[in-house]
């Protein structure tokens, strides 16, 4: 059932492989929440400035994405993905063929996902400042740049930081979808490995038990940076 | 109008879109069964997690500790691929039920909503006020009739929303069912793709029904929050 010599490292086991697949995952889980934050940022802007057409794109981004099964989306980005991209090289003037790579597609798709989540909780983080604190800024005279980064963003990032925390969690399972694009991440790891030496108990066993470490880890990362962030509350 | 109508009917889009539309019955069946029951197993579940005794408590939190950190996908693969492969269980009755795609997706998906779903009622029932669950004994409510009378209905009124948002996760969360050869909307969408090459259509029709479908399931938590909750109703408006 259980067999722990195939996870010894070198060319008896698998172990390196499962090394690799679980640095891949980090990184695409890095990777695609700091692009999610990037949009999120920009889907807030456009969800609160007053402008009512870049309001009802954001709303019907987010209620597009949030309303479709992640799988769906990775599908649509990846088997789709290359034709948009070709479509848009062509108006430039370039008829050959285009093919991104499995860790661009994936990382693209999955940013999509968490971008939607993250402006949720950025959107209550900006609302949840009060806003007080921009007008006595504007009082000090202080200029929007500084408005924005030494008293808005510090307490953005206060209130946003468990919501953050619950994205990244969200952001890191998902990334087990990827698998399908055939990157090797830890889940397809698990589907070759499984399939070569036809036990795949013991490798699904063990990308639960990376998975649940990855997230018990980083949970406990975000538990601190919670604590340092709130220094001056509690 | 006959022109565009013809036209329309012609369409890829269209005809994907009937095609897609064949697989929501297996869809459904997947909530059907796993919503029912992962909703009075969670009720069970929280209440086990916030018992005294930690024989019970600290085995649930195990559990949802568990579940709660490793992906969905996971855990259908590990009861669809693992479990087939332990002699075991392919020598047991149970292995009428688990060689089944479809019994292993309702299996996965009741075991990840009840993790989710008992956490989610674990708030409510704890946001109960000692007050109030005092006075239900002093009026000589037995254990039966206080959940029955005064903690479930508060608890239940307060995380509709919160418990409406993990039933629009596990209308997504089927899609995945389709990666175990079970043909619901999604794996009836990626067999269009293989076979018309064309997948932003394919992908679009499923997803408009999915859509749908949440839209449905919104709708249906707005009214159980309106009909339950008729002293916020003035707020509302």
């Amino acid at each position: 059932m259980f067999k722990f010599e195939k996870l010894v490292f070198g060319d008896l086991g698998w172990g390196d492989e499962f090394l690799f697949a679980t640095l891949m995952t980090i990184t695409v889980s890095i990777l695609s929440m700091g692009l999610g934050l990037c949009l999120a940022i920009v889907t807030v802007w456009a969800k609160l400035i007053t402008n009512k057409i870049t309001r009802l794109i954001a709303n019907f981004y987010t209620t597009v994405v949030r309303g479709v099964p992640e799988l769906l989306v990775i599908y649509l980005i990846f088997f789709g993905g290359n034709t948009v991209v070709m479509s848009i090289a062509k108006l430039f003037g370039y008829n050959g063929y285009i093919e991104l790579n499995a860790l661009t597609i994936g990382t693209i798709a999955i940013a999509f996902i968490s971008a939607t989540y993250s402006s949720e909780v950025l959107r209550a983080a900006y609302l949840a400042v009060n806003k007080g604190q921009i007008e006595a800024a504007k009082a000090l005279g202080l200029n929007k740049f500084q408005i924005f980064f030494k008293v808005m963003g510090p307490q953005i990032l206060r209130h946003a930081l468990p919501g953050i925390g619950n994205v990244w969690q969200i952001t890191l399972k998902d990334t087990s979808l990827i698998s399908v694009t055939g990157l090797v991440e830890i889940m397809r790891q698990t589907r070759i490995a499984s399939n070569v030496e036809h036990s795949p108990l013991t490798f699904l066993v063990t990308a639960a038990l990376l998975y649940l470490f990855l997230t018990t880890f980083s949970g406990k990362f975000f538990k601190v940076l919670e604590l340092n962030y709130s220094k001056g509350y509690n | 109008m006959q022109i565009f109508l013809d036209y329309f009917e012609q369409s890829l889009l269209f005809r994907n879109f009937v095609e897609v539309l064949s697989g929501l019955d297996n869809t459904l069946l997947l909530l059907i069964i796993s919503l029912p029951i992962g909703f009075v197993l969670s009720l069970v579940f929280a209440l086990g997690r916030v018992s005294e005794n930690k024989i019970i408590s600290k085995p649930i939190a195990g559990y949802i500790f568990v579940i709660r950190g490793t992906p969905l996908l996971v855990q259908i693969y590990l009861i669809y691929f693992g479990l087939g492969s332990i002699e075991f269980i392919r020598e047991s009755f149970l292995w009428i039920l688990l060689k089944e795609p479809f019994w292993c997706g309702v299996l996965a998906l009741t075991i990840n909503t009840v993790a989710y779903g008992s956490e989610i009622f674990r708030g409510g029932i704890q946001s109960v006020t000692k007050g109030q669950i005092e006075s239900g004994l002093s009026l000589g409510f037995n254990k039966i009739t206080l959940l029955r009378k005064i903690i479930f209905p508060i608890a239940l009124r307060k995380v509709l929303p919160s418990y409406g948002n993990e039933l629009i996760l596990m209308v997504k969360a089927t899609s995945l069912v389709s990666l175990t050869t079970y043909m619901e909307m999604t794996g009836i969408a990626r067999k269009i793709m293989a076979k018309t090459f064309a997948p932003v259509e394919a992908f679009i029709a499923a997803g408009i029904l999915y859509l749908f479908l949440n839209f449905l399931m919104v709708q249906f938590v707005k009214y159980l929050e309106w009909k339950y909750n008729p002293h916020l109703r003035v707020e509302q408006n």
